[in-house]
């Protein structure tokens, strides 16, 4: 990819970023946040971290199915404005909706199943978003970092909880991000089991304590040569 | 499996995949709800005489509040819906039925309806289950005085009301994919006993604000109860049914252990998944305490006596 192109790529993904939080503050700007703006604003950052976390989570399902590796590089900013939205989203909470009344708060997230969950969520973006950094990358070791943020799976899961606990019933939209979410990890699990499989089926006599380095484990698909065009 | 240096994986891409996946992405993003903007056509004024009982204590919530933020899943479950495309629905003609446990069924036009006493203007406060709060100036006349032309019989115990179903006009009702419409049990029923329906308080309600009752807010003709929550007042309503079992409404059926019969506002009794000690008054900022029956515990309380509301909520 030519740097042109990658320039042109990191600039489109960070303005459709920032369009939910643009469309938010031109909304206040025009007093069109309805007649209920912290209850639309709480639910607007909400629904937009929901579906950042899905965007940043279809890039891997996009390479194991379609062997496309451009949009990779753009798991870490993807994942970490849907943090910025998360962060922005509790603050209204707080602030906004709560005004520090830690009390009351405190008694919501331990008697409100769909409170707790969420704070459940945030709390396990929070190390991911620490650990986001190249430096903490190399500190932590890529084996030891990659299974660290695995806990984005288990974010986005108490995530979709979150939504479908909070939501009226006879709502669609929370399923919706559910089912994509189920396709995402879905696609990851077979992944997962058709290299084991494969692994399995190559390391029959192993030699090594490590089977990954067995000559006969099919490379993984990022490692896969390009093919000219 | 995770690499973060983007020099490493850089198989040569199709331009085109690139840029449908951005652009898909911030459609995405993009997506999602749109604020009530469009205002809804004015409705023709209503006169009406202030009720000096229920001049309400506060000022009303903007009109442009009362009229763009609003349940009725009929429309959609978005609060803007019911302003956007309210349009659809026909407030006339329009006729109401009174029938059931009763000596003398009815079939009023709409226009008798309005015509059945004099119309006065109250001001009640309006409290959602989902812990927001409106104050609306309404106007109408007591139910009873429609009820008592019908002329119920001593078998009936419970009144039972029916919203319009036309999927024509009401764009939800339309029957979703696969069945998943996403909506309630159509059409739209709530119900009352018979001794609260009959309650001075409850009103009939044909307008609001100076002016003939808007779609959004369930024209041509709806229930108010100001003591319990939104959901229990019927909007436009198409029949009205004296029973003598306690009727199946909407959102029980939707979620039985959710929405009782009774649904009195009381801030002592927790929506099962939230709380109901407080609530936001629209336009307001901070939340405010819920009070007991909404504030109209004086008027209504002895309706329950003896009956344990934790029980029957």
């Amino acid at each position: 990819m030519s740097r042109r192109v990658r320039v042109a790529l990191k600039v489109g993904v960070w303005a459709a970023c920032l369009v939910p939080l643009a469309k938010l503050l031109y909304g206040f700007w025009t007093d069109a946040l309805t007649a209920n703006p912290i209850s639309y604003v709480t639910n607007e950052l909400g629904q937009t971290t929901l579906r950042l976390l899905l965007i940043s989570l279809s890039l891997t399902p996009l390479r194991i199915l379609f062997g496309w590796g451009w949009q990779m590089p753009f798991r870490r900013l993807l994942g970490l404005f849907a943090f910025f939205y998360v962060c922005l989203h509790l603050s209204v909470w707080v602030v906004l909706d709560h005004f520090f009344d830690w009390r009351e708060m405190g008694a919501d997230i331990v008697k409100r199943p769909y409170i707790t969950v969420g704070m459940l969520a945030f709390s396990l973006l929070l190390p991911l978003a620490a650990t986001s950094t190249t430096g903490m990358i190399k500190r932590l070791g890529a084996a030891r970092w990659r299974q660290l943020h695995r806990l984005v799976y288990f974010a986005a899961v108490a995530g979709c909880l979150h939504f479908i606990w909070l939501a009226k019933k006879v709502r669609v939209d929370p399923w919706v991000y559910t089912a994509i979410l189920a396709v995402l990890l879905a696609v990851r699990a077979w992944d997962a089991a058709r290299r084991f499989a494969r692994r399995r089926a190559g390391g029959r006599a192993p030699s090594s304590s490590s089977s990954s380095s067995s000559p006969a484990a099919p490379p993984r698909a990022h490692a896969r040569p390009v093919p000219p065009r | 499996m995770m690499r973060l240096k983007d020099s490493d994986v850089t198989p040569e891409p199709v331009y085109l995949n690139r840029r449908a996946f951005m652009v898909g992405a911030a459609a995405l993003l993009v997506a999602g709800g749109e604020s009530a903007a469009a205002a809804p056509p004015e409705p023709a004024p209503l006169k009406a005489t202030p009720n000096p009982k229920f001049r309400g204590e506060e000022p009303p919530t903007k009109y442009e509040s009362a009229t763009t933020y609003n349940n009725f899943y009929e429309f959609g479950t978005d609060k803007g819906d019911p302003s956007r495309l309210g349009h659809t629905l026909r407030p006339r003609p329009w006729s109401v039925v009174v029938d059931g446990l009763v000596a003398k069924p009815q079939r009023l036009d709409i226009d008798e309806v309005l015509k059945a006493a004099p119309l006065e203007e109250r001001v009640y406060a309006l409290r959602c289950v989902e812990a927001w709060s409106m104050i609306i100036p309404w106007i109408g006349y007591p139910l009873s005085v429609l009820l008592k032309r019908a002329e119920p019989t001593s078998k009936a115990k419970y009144v039972e009301f029916t919203t319009l179903k036309d999927p024509e006009q009401f764009p939800a009702q339309k029957p979703g994919l696969f069945g998943l419409g996403g909506g309630l049990d159509w059409p739209y029923t709530e119900g009352l006993r018979l001794d609260e329906a009959m309650h001075p308080l409850t009103l009939l309600t044909v307008g609001m604000y100076g002016k003939v009752l808007p779609n959004p807010n369930g024209a041509p003709v709806r229930v108010v109860i100001p003591w319990k929550y939104g959901f229990k007042s019927a909007k436009s309503i198409v029949r009205i049914r004296l029973t003598e079992e306690e009727p199946k409404t909407a959102w029980n059926k939707a979620a039985p252990q959710e929405y009782g019969f009774y649904s009195n506002v009381n801030p002592t009794v927790d929506h099962p998944r939230w709380s109901q000690a407080t609530e936001r008054r629209i336009g307001e900022f901070r939340r405010r305490k819920t009070l007991m029956f909404n504030g109209y515990a004086e008027q209504v309380a002895s309706l329950y006596t003896g009956m344990d509301l934790k029980k029957l909520y």
